[in-house]
């Protein structure tokens, strides 16, 4: 096979394994969203309610205030 | 709870690189518009002897709106954001607060240092990386205290999850390291040989992988920091100030990797028509247009963000900022990959028009982001309301008709230079001379020093609107949940 052959094959195959890629990154955000294993929306409250006092939108388990408790 | 009410965000670094964003932008535009001037008018460049021609001055301009307006107000916002949306305060580490006072103060020493260096003439003659080596290992150690800020925030956050501003900043420090470690690369040739000048340097490559990697870096700079830290400040401060949260997190999920995966590949469209691999300039120009979707589904995110609120265009001058800012962002990321098609860089490639894309998406997408933040910051790292609204206003539309004097009369420059370099007559020869495209392009290059006037201007009226909000504004009892209060 001549080269300039084999980058035609690599440049079709690379390009679908990107759209691939592009379109089972969406499949996957819509998908575990929908069975109730992530919501992504939620976070956008990190922006919204960000005074100090304020709930996080999801707890770091290893904050200084349970550091500071102990 | 308890320990919580008392505790406060701690503001000292963000406000110290607020007023260092404010200090390098008017020193960074008036250069600017002195350089534009020179260019309409020539006689301007002797009047500082060599300090003041444009060789000089043309990197010092470059580097000043990048390395120091841009930069601090990347730092600024850094400071001001990443405690807000992780809940934590910089005042509950000692550590962390130490480092950023080491960081604001090597880098405003590196800062000037590094302007004295370009105005007396040691450059490394690359461009955006004109730094000589001592100075380039200042600006490593400013970035690694950077890291350690930003990671050590990171390290002692309450909110488990990184916000979308988050994933920017973080890219920011990642690409900039990298891509400036390897474009910097090179020899102290006094070192070396023993001879010559203790700052000069020569590159470790040669030839087209030196260009390579140039401009590897060269275009990374404008993804790294003209565009990657700006889309991290709208992420936060267009959903805070406008109370509306963010139109779809997945899209900005899909949107930052998309741009992470394709940014670094468009370098090479700098390079078409020039000696390096066809297939490298065919990528570059490819990766160019492909960058086109992560760059506006970033912007249409923003703009979809005000559905259902665009009363508040009229009600908030700051929305109006931001809004205009992400528009000029759409613009010159579909004015970029039109120009790396092959056939149209056949007229664009070192024309003004280059120039005039890089001005419509700077003085319009970036800037107009960082003083937005800066105003919607102001108020509540000092507690007092913003000094004038009317001055906003007109500052406002002064600066866009600016923006839109500068890319349009670019545009019929860089246009017409590239159609009469090309033209030639019935028998192949060149209808031009060089002059005669000077004589052509003088009236868009006054117009365009104008255009640097009026937004110089109103960047003045900028810095005094923020200096009399510091100073002797309405003190604010409460901070304001979300639309910045002016008076």
């Amino acid at each position: 096979m001549e080269i300039r052959e084999l980058q035609a094959y690599a440049n079709f195959f690379f390009t679908m394994f990107l759209v691939f890629l592009l379109y089972g990154y969406i499949v996957h955000l819509y998908r575990s969203e929908k069975k109730g294993e992530r919501d992504y929306e939620k976070y956008a409250d990190m922006a919204l309610h960000d005074e100090i006092s304020d709930a996080p939108v999801d707890v770091n388990p290893k904050t200084l205030d349970k550091k500071g408790k102990e | 709870m308890q320990s919580n009410a008392a505790l406060e965000y701690d503001y000292s670094i963000a406000k110290l690189f607020t007023y260092t964003t404010i200090l390098f932008g008017i020193l960074g535009m008036i250069v600017g518009t002195l350089i534009a001037s020179q260019l309409a008018f020539p006689e301007l460049n002797y009047l500082l002897g060599e300090y003041g021609t444009f060789s000089r001055l043309r990197p010092v301009h470059t580097t000043v709106v990048i390395f120091g307006f841009t930069l601090s107000g990347v730092f600024a916002t850094f400071y001001y954001v990443a405690q807000r949306v992780l809940k934590v305060s910089m005042a509950e580490s000692k550590f962390l607060m130490v480092i950023g006072k080491i960081h604001f103060w090597l880098y405003f020493v590196g800062a000037l240092l590094a302007t004295i260096s370009l105005l007396l003439g040691f450059t490394a003659g690359k461009e955006y990386a004109q730094y000589e080596w001592p100075i380039d290992i200042v600006i490593v150690i400013v970035w690694v205290l950077w890291g350690v800020s930003l990671f050590g925030i990171i390290g002692i956050r309450r909110e488990k999850s990184l916000y979308i501003s988050l994933w920017y900043y973080i890219a920011c420090f990642l690409g900039v390291a990298m891509l400036y470690l390897f474009n910097n690369m090179e020899v102290p040739t006094a070192l070396v040989s023993g001879y010559g000048n203790i700052m000069h340097s020569v590159s470790m490559y040669s030839g087209t992988n030196d260009a390579l990697v140039q401009w590897w870096w060269g275009h990374n700079a404008v993804a790294f920091v003209f565009t990657v830290p700006i889309v991290a400040m709208i992420y936060y401060f267009l959903p805070k100030e406008s109370g509306q949260a963010i139109y779809s997190y997945k899209l900005s999920l899909l949107s930052f990797w998309g741009l992470m995966f394709v940014y670094l590949w468009a370098g090479s469209h700098h390079l078409l028509y020039s000696p390096v691999p066809d297939w490298m300039q065919t990528m570059g120009s490819i990766f160019s247009i492909v960058l086109i979707l992560p760059s506006w589904g970033s912007a249409i995110n923003m703009l979809l963000t005000m559905k259902g609120e665009w009363n508040q265009l009229t009600e908030n001058p700051l929305i109006k900022f931001m809004v205009l800012a992400s528009t000029f962002y759409m613009l010159s990321t579909l004015e970029g990959p039109i120009q790396a098609i092959k056939s149209v860089n056949a007229i664009a490639h070192f024309t003004d028009w280059i120039p005039g894309h890089v001005h419509d998406g700077v003085l319009g997408w970036v800037v107009f982001m960082i003083m937005a933040a800066i105003f919607h910051m102001t108020p509540r790292m000092f507690k007092r309301e913003i000094y004038s609204r009317k001055l906003l206003e007109s500052q406002f539309w002064l600066q866009t008709v600016a923006v839109v004097l500068y890319f349009t009369s670019m545009w019929i420059a860089g246009i017409t230079q590239g159609m009469m370099w090309r033209a030639v007559d019935e028998y192949g020869n060149l209808m031009y001379s060089f002059i005669d495209t000077v004589t052509v392009l003088h009236p868009y290059y006054a117009i365009r020093a104008l255009s640097g006037v009026l937004y110089l201007v109103g960047f003045l009226m900028f810095a005094f609107n923020i200096y009399k909000t510091i100073t002797a504004s309405k003190r604010l009892e409460e901070e304001p949940q979300f639309k910045t209060p002016m008076a």
